[in-house]
């Protein structure tokens, strides 16, 4: 079995960055992110200062693989949340779906508490979302991908700009 | 899984590196980030043991160009290679989108590049997925060192359906771009067959 290519357009784009926008409000958060379980960083909101966000949702990916394997071993189907606390920053995970993780940074300008509360809401908004962009880009949606039919000269344009220096 | 986003004009991949322990898969990866212009690569991350081994995965963000105005954001991995990570190899797995399998040319180490090539397509199968129909390269590496095992013999045990395959020595970096090169086309090549597959299949 193929998994779908996941296709975000514009409109997408807005919606899920709006919720992250109010859930860093709500939350008195610093930032938010969501992210997909394959690696890939799909939308972020907040003060991003200092923050490798490519780095960040490869390791988030990388944990959140990783203890969903210890939760299969004590019979557990996964760990829906996470929380790593730190002297200074904190970092809230909370699974949506099956494919995308939303990670909150915050420092102590918030409480765990309502981080978890208002990621549990944020969380469930965008599960709703993600299942309607999946059952449209899904076997059966009608999207078309901008790769339809490429050529060799097409993909000739990759590494023209990456070409190794010597 | 394939990450298509239209709002940044991007599209992600996600290439796995395959193979066994010390065969150079981080190799590659090290020389991929040592030539590659900084503006065009994001930080590389190595969770590895005290004595350089992978523990769990290498991790380097590349963008390769632009194809029909999008952005080609490739997100290289490696596994760790040694047999008793394999919970961890599984796990890397998920979404991958293309498979390079670096052999290693040392005649000692033919029976571990058979066992991690059955370990791959049973890795895939477990989780739905058939190598076949993923993009896929081989890599023999270290084509260098003293009496390598004969290029024969490596594809008549590793590559018997003909996927693509390069000779490779992964400290010079010969080789090692093209790899790159050949699973990054297949795999937005794929892209769109891919999709007509899943229509086919509903």
């Amino acid at each position: 079995m193929f998994d779908a290519p996941f296709v975000l357009f514009d409109e997408d784009q807005r919606t899920i960055e709006k919720i992250l926008e109010q859930l860093v409000q709500e939350a008195h958060a610093t930032s938010a992110f969501v992210i997909d379980k394959a690696g890939p960083l799909i939308a972020q909101s907040g003060s991003l200062v200092g923050i490798d966000t490519t780095g960040l949702a490869s390791l988030t990916a990388g944990a959140i693989a990783a203890t969903g394997g210890l939760a299969h071993l004590i019979g557990e189907d996964e760990f829906p949340t996470h929380t790593h606390q730190g002297i200074h920053r904190h970092v809230q995970m909370t699974l949506v779906g099956t494919r995308s993780i939303l990670v909150v940074v915050f420092d102590d300008k918030s409480t765990l508490g309502l981080v978890k509360l208002r990621s549990r809401k944020a969380g469930a908004r965008l599960a709703t979302f993600f299942n309607d962009v999946h059952s449209r880009t899904g076997p059966t949606g009608n999207a078309r991908g901008p790769f339809a039919d490429l050529t060799d000269a097409d993909l000739d344009h990759l590494f023209i700009e990456t070409a190794p220096e010597d | 899984m394939s990450f298509i986003n239209y709002a940044s004009r991007e599209v992600n991949c996600k290439i796995v590196y395959y193979g066994p322990g010390l065969c150079g898969k981080t190799t590659n990866l090290q020389f991929i980030y040592s030539k590659t212009r900084p503006e065009l690569k994001g930080k590389m991350i190595s969770l590895a043991t005290e004595t350089e081994r992978t523990l769990f995965f290498d991790f380097l963000p590349l963008a390769l160009g632009q194809i029909r105005g999008f952005k080609t954001r490739f997100h290289l991995y490696t596994v760790p290679g040694q047999v008793f990570y394999d919970a961890s190899r599984k796990l890397i797995l998920k979404g991958v989108d293309g498979i390079v399998f670096v052999a290693d040319s040392q005649r000692e180490r033919m029976e571990a590049n058979a066992e991690s090539l059955f370990n791959l397509r049973s890795n895939l199968q477990e989780q739905g997925t058939d190598l076949a129909r993923l993009p896929y390269v081989i890599q023999y590496n270290k084509r260098d060192i003293e009496d390598p095992i004969p290029i024969a013999d490596l594809v008549d045990a590793l590559n018997p359906s003909n996927v693509p395959q390069f000779e490779a020595c992964a400290t010079r970096g010969d080789g090692v771009f093209d790899t790159l090169k050949a699973v990054a086309r297949d795999i937005l090549r794929n892209l769109d067959s891919q999709r007509d597959t899943l229509k086919a299949s509903a």
